[in-house]
């Protein structure tokens, strides 16, 4: 059995020892503490465990922590830079993008890999690069609109 | 006004909550609190008459039945000697923004500025007891408590300001959490006011408090608390907490519902190093140092099961329509919630146009995002459980029955939770995780899996519906039969002046676990008596705005309707080709809504796509609610459009389906949830009533949806549905 020894996550080389077929998002939450993203449903349907893998988004649950050595992992704890959110952290505050704010961790980094790739998308490419998302408490409108705010296209905000 | 059948309907709402365990006792005394808290000042209402004061507001009969009044104190608001204000509420906050709201209604009261104040919820060490957060009882009830609490707080704190300024009371205001005398000459802080005290004092009961039209922090957009925690992940919900030396669970299930456990060998799974396995009676557990071993030595555990022959989805409207003969979930047995008025013969007799249809809806899961999740730690034979639930003091209850514990052995800490939606009453995965804790003497974090919780939880009750009416060719509704079989009471009531009616509801059994759920059986009777109302005025040719509102004499649902209409454009433009309008209106928990939706009925296209099967696209949705004075405007239209949202999956797709016990579509991949791509644009009407209190908003707005989707699909095709989900794979 292959083991993992190290990971890079968030410009930082962490040591950890687990087996290489352990799912990415267990190692990230029980071993390195790193419990920003969540558990929804273990068979990547739902996206509250995304995270970006050399800047990509990825379902962590069903993504081997195998695959994800060497590369750069990013989590949620590592969108905040200095103590400055991310602008689409700043956005969904402002926006009031969640209620239980459960699916709100994987929500911000699929919109954050949204964004680097499409800085200026319109509300089609929102809900295409999105769907692979799912908030219970069905906040999308606010969502949508956060990434607007983000992306600077918002025409007004939803209060 | 309430009339007196809105009354019975307020009570009635709540009977469907599922209540599973036994009631509950008190223990912490007021040198508890001292202790707890240190030195400051302390608020303290009597608890025997809090727990009256939710009872007279429609709580009752449940819980309490039989068990001793408590003569107990409890205490909701703590000013530390550092000037903080805490308080503390039974409620949980599982996404509904109430720690927000709740704060507002303090921070209002004491004069103090927002961020000062801070909740401590559903914790049963700390808070006083609370029956539990469902019934959209919060904000008519806690609201006010609090806010009392925080209006003899204010009061005291004048007073011995005042004192120590040496000036008199009637001098001394509260502005910005200073205290300040009539020329500003002398001031004090709330922490140099508590400072080295050590006060209980009790709550007058007939201190009074602010009004909506003067509120100034109620009334308005706060923002989120702990936001910024949660869109940095740094907020721990339950799954996220460890424990020194915790383990890890996991559960061997049954292969079906209420199956017997025939034989097990955990031989393979006990040889593992590291593995606790428990075996005690239909229970299979194992705990290990990590989740991958746990899952591991689980699934390493034979077991062989007893299944009894189980309906399935195909017999279920047979199945529903067979009265009860037994006991179980939320139903209470009983039958119907009013008495019948006039004559439904006489009111069929004098109508132009009869009607007589069956409706139905479908079993539908909560499928919170975060699933059922535990974690429990035994010290000595004293128990805690971190554990998302609705009902801290009732999970608190059943770990005290299933350990044979007295409930001061057992505190539950409800952390902030990813959702519930109803679906969170019951204590399994807490009572699961304490069994393995104790059998491992270690703590032991335990988290449903998805399958799981779509399966071991419970679900939103399926129903029949039979509905005849009558009316005149002028638009007179004159006869009214309506009769609900399994799906619930709530929202049965019509608003609608039919002298003749006749509304009953027939529980059944039920042959999967069933409770509450967002709004209950509001939503099934609201999409049956709505559907017939749409199809009622289609008969008689007259248009179902016009039609409602001729049959409507209630201002409140007659300025929602009205509302609606018009932010809609109701009968100012005709839908394009392929598309269809529709309306539907309600009323529930005291809260008025309307609802217009457009849809549009999309053809396929592509080589491999289904001719025959037509997509529907639900374009614009408009609801105007009326729940009284609003509290916070952007987190209420922020429920409403949620509940708009999550209406759409039970609408039109979401569908439990079962057979021989098992659960067939227990996966996101099978079980399809509005996502993104399913989201019309919404808009939100807020009327607020700064005459009428506030009423809870967190389930009534999802009612409105299904039968304004379905008359707009009528509109567009001509076909009526009359069975929820109504297109789960597409229009046939």
């Amino acid at each position: 059995m292959t083991r993992v020894t190290a990971l890079n996550v968030n410009g930082k080389k962490m040591t950890t020892d687990v087996d290489s077929t352990t799912s990415l998002l267990s190692v990230l939450r029980n071993d390195l503490n790193l419990t920003g993203g969540k558990y929804g449903c273990g068979e990547g349907q739902c996206g509250a465990c995304a995270v970006l893998l050399d800047g990509q988004p990825i379902r962590s649950c069903t993504t081997q922590v195998g695959r994800a050595a060497g590369k750069e992992i990013t989590t949620i704890e590592g969108l905040e830079k200095d103590g400055r959110l991310h602008p689409l952290q700043e956005a969904f505050i402002k926006a009031d993008a969640m209620q239980c704010a459960y699916c709100t961790s994987g929500m911000i980094m699929s919109g954050a890999a949204l964004l680097a790739k499409t800085p200026r998308p319109n509300r089609a490419e929102i809900i295409n690069g999105m769907n692979g998302n799912i908030c219970r408490c069905g906040t999308y409108q606010r969502i949508i609109n956060a990434i607007e705010i983000a992306s600077g296209t918002a025409k007004e905000m939803s209060k | 006004m309430i009339d007196q059948r809105n009354e019975i309907d307020a009570i009635e709402a709540e009977r469907y909550e599922l209540f599973e365990g036994p009631g509950y006792k008190f223990h912490f005394d007021r040198r508890d609190f001292i202790k707890a808290f240190g030195a400051g000042i302390i608020f303290v209402v009597p608890l025997g008459r809090a727990l009256a004061q939710q009872r007279g507001l429609g709580e009752s009969g449940r819980a309490g039945s039989g068990n001793q009044l408590p003569n107990d104190i409890g205490a909701w608001i703590h000013i530390d000697e550092d000037g903080g204000v805490t308080v503390f509420t039974g409620k949980v906050e599982m996404g509904q923004n109430i720690r927000t709201s709740l704060a507002q209604a303090v921070a209002e009261e004491l004069h103090v500025p927002f961020a000062t104040v801070h909740l401590v919820m559903g914790d049963t060490d700390l808070t006083p007891f609370d029956m539990g957060t469902f019934g959209s009882r919060s904000t008519p009830t806690m609201a006010p408590q609090l806010r009392k609490a925080a209006a003899a707080a204010r009061e005291v704190l004048i007073e011995l300001a005042a004192q120590q300024l040496s000036v008199e009371p009637a001098s001394v205001k509260i502005v910005d959490a200073r205290f300040v005398n009539h020329d500003k000459s002398k001031t004090l802080s709330l922490a140099e006011v508590a400072k080295g005290r050590k006060l209980v004092k009790v709550i007058p009961e007939n201190i009074s408090t602010t009004q909506p039209k003067d509120w100034t922090i109620a009334g308005t957009s706060v923002t989120k608390v702990d936001s910024r925690n949660f869109v940095t992940g740094k907020h721990q919900y339950t799954s996220d907490i460890k424990r020194e030396g915790m383990l890890y669970g996991k559960v061997v299930r049954p292969a079906t519902f209420n199956a017997e456990l025939i034989t097990s060998d955990t031989r393979a799974a006990e040889a593992m190093p590291g593995v606790k396995v428990v075996h005690d009676g239909n229970f299979i557990g194992v705990a290990a140092s990590d989740q991958q071993t746990a899952t591991k030595a689980a699934n390493a555990i034979a077991s062989d099961w007893k299944s009894p022959g189980q309906p399935a989805n195909a017999e279920l409207v047979a199945v529903l329509r067979k009265p009860a003969t037994e006991r179980r979930g939320g139903g209470e047995g009983g039958g119907g919630v009013s008495r019948p008025q006039g004559s439904i013969a006489d009111g069929l007799a004098a109508a132009d146009k009869k009607l007589e249809q069956t409706y139905t809806v479908a079993y539908i899961a909560h499928a919170p995002l975060e699933p059922r999740a535990a974690v429990a730690e035994w010290k000595d034979d004293q128990l805690t459980v971190w554990t998302g639930t609705q009902r801290p003091f009732g999970v608190r209850s059943e770990l005290a029955t299933a350990f044979h514990l007295s409930e001061d052995k057992v505190r539950v800490i409800v952390p902030d939770t990813g959702s519930g939606y109803g679906g969170k009453h019951t204590g399994e995965c807490a009572i699961e995780a304490a069994r393995l804790a104790r059998a491992a003497n270690k703590p032991v974090k335990l988290v449903w899996t998805r399958e799981e919780e779509f399966t071991w939880a419970y679900f939103r009750p399926a129903g029949v519906i039979d509905i005849k009416s009558g009316a005149k060719s002028d638009g007179t509704i004159t006869a009214w039969e309506f009769h609900n079989y399994n799906s619930g009471a709530s929202g049965i009531q019509i608003k609608y002046d039919i002298p003749n009616n006749d509304i009953q509801f027939h529980p059944s059994n039920s042959p999967l676990r069933q409770g509450s759920y967002r709004g209950l059986a509001a939503t099934a009777n609201h999409f049956a008596r709505e559907t017939h109302i749409d199809e009622l005025a289609h008969a008689l040719g007259i248009d179902p705005l016009a039609f409602r509102l001729k049959n409507i004499s209630d201002e409140r649902m007659r300025a929602v309707l009205q509302a609606t209409a018009k932010a809609f454009g109701w009968g100012q433009t005709k839908p394009a080709p392929g598309h269809g309008f529709g309306i539907g209106c309600g009323f529930e928990k005291n809260g008025y809504l309307a609802t217009c939706a457009e849809v549009a009925i999309e053809q396929p296209t592509g080589k491999n796509a289904d001719k025959k099967t037509a997509k529907v696209k639900i374009v614009r949705v408009v609801e105007a609610f009326d729940c009284g004075a609003v509290v916070n405007p952007m987190h209420l239209k922020n429920q409403i459009e949620g509940s708009i949202t999550q209406a759409i999956g039970g609408a039109l797709f979401e569908s439990i389906k079962f057979e021989n016990g098992k659960i067939l579509n227990p996966r996101f991949s099978d079980y399809r949830v509005p996502r993104f791509s399913d989201v019309p644009l919404i808009e939100v009407v807020l009327i607020d009533r700064k005459d009428v209190p506030s009423a809870g908003a967190g389930e009534t707005p999802i009612v409105g949806l299904a039968p304004a989707v379905g008359n707009a699909i009528f509109n567009a095709t001509r076909v009526r549905l009359r069975s929820l989900p109504m297109a789960p794979d597409g229009l046939a």
